[in-house]
């Protein structure tokens, strides 16, 4: 229940963030609203011995409409997230999803830069990352560069940031096909989904349906060749490698993912 | 390292070890033993302050996050005056307690509720507190209060004053 | 007009809801000044031979008090109980979380960096991960032994001849799953010498069986320990007295001579605190094809855990319980209880009367599938009548009073039961994908069976002010309350004016204290003895401070006032004949012990909307009759009946404790686990019912577990209910989605 001892340090800026990260090595990480990372480090599952608060870089804290884009800083929280009316317009699919990660207080910590950069392929917000087809900006010793959503995860808990590296803003281009669904399933409102499908037009992106998380591609290649929702949902487990946990076996959720997908599919149409 | 947080509006400093958890701050530091710890996971929000006016676990808080910020309790919520806040009332009206642990947290989970949504229907409420257990009460008489303070804080003048806290042996 | 049976809110919930209630960490008194803080090492093995234990590394880091094992303990006599339960494991774990060794530190946060530090060396042994692998008898937990049953019993008979005479006969074997009780307040502790006495403060349900415990562990006279209770967030059975994990600190505290504090983290409470329920159930019902049940059989795997705490008495009293309301021509039950390489299992509300209930109340259903006839006609046709009471069942137990029949009826008519039906007619023939289930349970069960009495004190001084000691310990029930409306009514003294203390072994030093529903029929009658004993002593000394006959006096409770009948020139009040009683004022003791239990009863609805494409089970509406005799304050009955209901609720739905087949813990936090939260439950809709018992004064009988014993089955039925018509007969608690899609593609192959 208690962390093991560490080093706190605090970022007044980015620039001073990735400084001290370099400086902290392998021993370092960052906390941000601490949401992944202290219940982790409560249970001793995680010893950092340098945790370095970028909490306070506000200038990440942003939602901003730049034209063919929305960009949306990764220390912006999720109660932030849930609450944009310029989401509710332009990503009522991240608006949504942001609304259902964990419970109120967590809401008002949690960031999407932590939960995309956690790579947890049970979160909600890497799948809607994938729906979306986002696009990060990551910040490290060597300068900025971008990197796809689709070549983030790389592994189980593992992301395309290289040791040091910053994320610093999730740039989401404003969807051509406006249809969108998020369906979590769970047992509990609490809980971590057993399974979710992220639908914006013909991107179908699947919540713990394996170590990684990933789209659903043979849903989306039965999509573009035309098939109607049902035939196309399908397919929702093809390429998948779900767990068999103590919450659900694996052939469950495959079942879930195909109706999940099939009512996904169903309302993102509705809303076309 | 030190920090310095206002809790309840009051200055608290001090050197403390890096790892503190904000829970233990305010209960230890601060000597305010109302917000209870209830287990390890982020789960029961039994530990749940304001933090600058928004509800979070303090569990899951480190003191050193906190630094320069400030917190509220439930020893926090009378007013001045030793007025209740109307989530207090309300949960002495419609009996939203029984052993008491998980009310600190649940209180003020409440206020937060309340603050960003002042008109919630019963199940807003109740998703609304999903992040704080309770085994005693069913949630059955918490809702009711919650949905009782919400009638309150909506009648004119907001924090209506009440008076003192009701004698012993008030009639329901 | 008097105040029983009235609205009042709550005393106990100012500070409550203010300052917050004082729990045993939060405790600041002198005493405890610079009080070690203890962290438990706990077994990560469910069965092995520990070889060695290394304590040098975790000696050695700054601020470390001491590090205790079991070697440190005083000798054990040779030839004990080869199946006793030690404080600390010496030569074997026998469960993940029995404690290993005790780390004292001056600081909280060191206590978990000492205790890693810790090294334990173990030679695993096979695990006996549940009853199927204990009932082999492969691997026995206690050598010595020559099987893992660690107890049996039977009550009633029920030979397979009785089922001759059935059109229709039903056997089944079903799980009543294992929980955990969850209090939000985990165990925790606090010891300290106070010259050669030791005083504990304990998270406790009842102070003076813990000071008994604690005393006959350490081997020190009872008078030389003191127990006090402080605040207690939440007991549900699970903190009755103490356990070893809270003996072993307040030996630390014997043993050091310092002081000591304790509290467990959840994780710890998760697989070191008792769980409950834990039975395997083969059942056989038999009747006619016109509704008629004859006959009943109930056969029970108890599992106790590692040890035999409470293991068996559980499965006796599932077995006397075993008939439920029911008017068998034949009913029996027997059980075997046996131990497993996992967390000991004791009391959680309902302590064995859950689990007959869930498993009658399932043989009825199934037997009403069976023969197609309604599960409410059924029941009708078979409970016993009203006027066959006091009824002694088949299985041992004397019913005092009930109304089966009529508290079925008045649930049905508040749900509107004939309009649901229709409405799931009309689902079933669209064909939905969410369908409708109704599930219903008629219970009965037993409170105060432990036949231990309770005892009070009343007071009152020379202001005219009372207070109460009661032997009974509440830990959130609000006996401050009702106690004191008790006294209100007897001597006509305000509320505001009476103080109830409870939970301290030196100001009260015999009682039971608080579990099995027993307070209110004993504690409470206890309370109005005492205080009508104080008024038999005021009433003499006001005939004389009057110079009137004691038969010319009256009480005028409105105004506590005494006088002669009819001439209030006369009036003496409380303060003035408390001091023409004495230095000490009136005060009178009682002690009250119950001819018999007595049998609360009930029924529920449940209705649920069922997915049949996800399985998911929602519970849309709960009806409930929870009767327990004459209620003192609807306020507190109604808070025990929802907190029950959701509790068992929670069993029907969501909550199960599961190990690995190595007996590794799966659940043992509360992500895993699935703690009910509020979205998940209805507001519930209470029908009101009192049928007096005549056991007590009071008419009462416990409401404390009714709502957990009713709930469950009827939330299971509905389930079940709701996916009847795809040809679902049974699906194992908790009704998990997966489960209720696994049951639907069962029965879909085997059509």
């Amino acid at each position: 229940m208690i962390p093991a001892p560490f080093t706190y340090q605090r970022a007044r800026t980015a620039e001073e963030a990735v400084d001290l990260a370099a400086e902290a090595g392998d021993d370092g990480k960052f906390l941000a609203g601490g949401h992944s990372l202290l219940p982790l480090m409560k249970l001793r599952f995680a010893v950092p011995e340098v945790l370095i608060d970028i909490g306070r870089l506000t200038e990440l804290s942003y939602i901003r409409d730049e034209d063919g884009h929305i960009a949306i800083g990764a220390l912006t929280r999720h109660h932030d997230l849930e609450h944009s009316g310029l989401l509710a317009a332009e990503l009522p699919l991240l608006a949504r999803a942001a609304g259902a990660v964990g419970d109120p207080q967590v809401r008002h910590r949690g960031t999407i830069g932590g939960s995309l950069v956690h790579g947890d392929a049970a979160s909600d917000l890497p799948a809607v990352g994938l729906a979306l087809d986002a696009t990060l900006v990551v910040r490290g010793p060597s300068g900025s560069r971008e990197i796809a959503m689709t070549d983030f995860f790389l592994g189980l808990f593992e992301t395309a940031l290289e040791p040091g590296e910053l994320l610093t803003e999730i740039r989401v281009p404003k969807p051509g096909e406006r249809g969108w669904s998020f369906q979590k399933f769970t047992k509990r409102a609490i809980d971590w989904a057993i399974v979710g499908v992220a639908v914006q037009g013909g991107r179908v992106a699947l919540v713990n349906m394996g170590p990684v998380p990933a789209r659903a591609g043979g849903v989306e290649r039965a999509l573009a060749a035309g098939a109607g929702p049902a035939e196309a949902a399908a397919r929702a487990a093809e390429g998948t490698s779900p767990a068999s946990d103590i919450n659900a076996s694996a052939a469950y959720r495959e079942h879930l993912a195909r109706v999940l997908t099939a009512r996904a599919l169903a309302e993102a149409a509705s809303r076309n | 390292m030190k920090v310095a947080i206002s809790v309840n509006g009051t200055q608290v400093e001090a050197e403390v070890e890096d790892r503190l958890l904000l829970a233990h701050f305010v209960r230890e530091v601060a000597g305010l033993t109302a917000t209870n710890i209830g287990c390890d996971t982020t789960s029961c929000g039994a530990c749940t302050v304001l933090l600058d006016g928004e509800s979070v676990k303090s569990c899951t808080v480190l003191a050193a996050q906190a630094d320069g910020r400030e917190v509220t309790t439930c020893e926090g919520l009378a007013g001045s005056d030793g007025q209740w806040h109307a989530v207090q009332r309300a949960f002495r009206a419609e009996h939203g307690l029984q052993c008491g642990f998980c009310t600190p947290g649940m209180v003020m989970a409440a206020v937060s509720l309340l603050a960003e949504n002042p008109d919630p229907t019963e199940a807003q409420v109740r998703t609304g507190l999903e992040g704080n257990l309770c085994r005693c009460t069913g949630y059955h008489n918490i809702v009711r209060s919650v949905l009782a303070a919400a009638r309150d804080l909506q009648q004119p003048g907001g924090r209506a004053p009440a008076g003192a806290a009701e004698p012993a042996g008030e009639p329901a | 007009m008097s105040i029983m049976g009235t609205r009042v809110l709550r005393t106990e919930d100012p500070r409550l809801l203010t300052d917050g209630g004082v729990y045993t960490d939060d405790l600041r008194v002198p005493e405890l000044t610079g009080a070690a803080y203890i962290t438990i090492v706990r077994s990560p093995l469910a069965h092995a031979l520990i070889t060695g234990i290394d304590t040098s590394a975790a000696a050695m880091l700054p601020g470390v008090v001491a590090v205790l094992t079991a070697a440190d303990l005083p000798a054990q006599p040779e030839g004990g109980d080869p199946t006793a339960e030690p404080l600390l494991a010496g030569d074997r774990v026998r469960y993940v979380g029995e404690p290993v060794a005790l780390v004292l530190t001056e600081g909280r946060y060191q206590g978990e960096d000492a205790a890693e530090l810790v090294s334990v060396d173990y030679d695993p042994l096979p695990a006996v991960p549940g009853v199927e692998e204990a009932l082999t008898g492969e691997t026995l937990l206690f050598p010595g032994t020559d099987s893992n049953v660690a107890g049996t019993g039977t009550a009633g008979e029920c030979a397979d001849a009785a089922f001759d005479g059935c059109d229709v006969v039903i056997e089944r074997t079903i799980v009543n799953q294992r929980l955990a009780p969850v209090p939000l307040e985990p165990r925790a502790m606090a010891a300290a010498w106070t010259g050669d006495r030791l005083t504990i403060w304990s998270s406790t349900q009842n102070p003076q069986l813990a000071r008994g415990a604690i005393a006959g562990a350490l081997d020190m006279d009872q008078a030389s320990v003191r127990v006090i209770t402080p605040d207690v967030g939440g007991g549900f059975g699970a903190k009755v007295a103490v356990d070893r994990d809270a003996i072993a600190v307040a030996w630390a505290a014997k043993h050091t001579g310092h002081a000591v504090r304790w509290i467990e983290s959840r994780s710890e409470n998760m697989v070191a605190m008792v769980h409950g329920r834990g039975q395997r159930q083969t059942y056989k019902i038999g009747g006619t094809r016109d509704g008629r049940a004859l006959a009943y059989r109930l056969d029970i795997v108890q599992d106790c855990g590692a040890f035999n705490r409470l293991g068996a008495f559980l499965a006796q009293l599932t077995a006397l319980m075993a008939a439920g309301v029911y008017d068998f021509a034949h009913a029996g039950a027997s059980f075997r209880a046996v131990v497993t390489t996992t967390t000991p299992i004791a009391a959680y509300r309902g302590a064995g009367r859950p689990e007959a209930a869930a498993a009658i109340e399932r043989a009825i259903d199934d037997f009403a599938a069976e023969i197609g006839v309604d599960p409410a006609e059924v029941r009708r046709i078979n409970v016993v009548p009203p006027d066959k009471f006091p009824f002694t069942t088949l299985t041992g137990a004397t019913y005092d009073s009930g109304e089966y029949a009529a508290g079925l009826g008045r649930v049905l008519a508040a749900a509107d039961y004939p309009a649901l039906r229709a409405e799931q007619a009309r689902r079933r023939g669209r064909g939905d994908v969410v369908q409708l289930g109704l599930g219903m349970s008629v219970y009965v069960e037993i409170t105060a069976g432990d036949m231990g009495g309770e005892t009070a004190r009343v007071m009152v001084d020379d202001t005219g002010a009372a207070t109460v000691f009661t032997g009974s310990s509440a830990h959130g029930q609000g006996h401050h309350t009702a106690w004191a409306m008790l006294v209100q009514d007897e001597l006509g003294i305000p509320m505001d004016q009476i103080t109830v203390v409870h939970g301290d072994t030196d100001i009260i030093p015999e009682a039971i204290g608080t579990f099995g529903s027993r307070s209110l029929q004993l504690g409470g009658t206890a309370v109005v003895q005492a205080a009508g004993e104080v008024k038999e002593q005021a009433r003499r000394l006001a005939a004389k401070m009057i110079e009137a006959s004691e038969g010319d006096l009256e009480l005028d409770t409105a105004r506590g006032t005494w006088q002669v009948r009819g001439d209030p020139a006369t009036a003496l009040d409380w303060g003035q004949i408390a001091q023409r009683a004495g230095p000490d004022g009136l005060a009178a003791d009682a002690r009250f012990d119950a001819s018999a239990p007595t049998f609360p009863f009930g029924a529920h609805l449940a209705v649920v909307e069922v997915d049949t494409e996800t399985g998911k089970a929602a519970l849309v509406r709960h009806v409930t009759v929870d009767d327990a005799g004459r209620i003192l304050n609807p306020v507190l009955a109604e808070g025990q009946r929802h907190g029950g209901i959701a509790q068992g609720v929670a069993q029907a739905l969501l909550e199960e404790v599961r190990y690995d087949p190595e007996g590794n813990p799966l659940t043992s936090t509360l992500v895993d686990y699935a703690a009910i939260t509020a979205p998940e439950l209805p507001s519930f809709e209470l029908v009101a019912s009192e049928t007096p018992t005549s056991i007590n004064p009071l008419g009462a009988k416990g409401i404390g577990e009714a709502g957990t014993i009713g709930s469950t089955p009827a939330v299971l039925n509905a389930v079940i209910d709701a996916v009847s018509h795809l040809g679902v007969r049974h699906i194992d608690m908790p009704a998990t989605p997966e489960r209720v899609w696994a049951a639907i593609n069962e029965a879909r192959a085997g059509q």
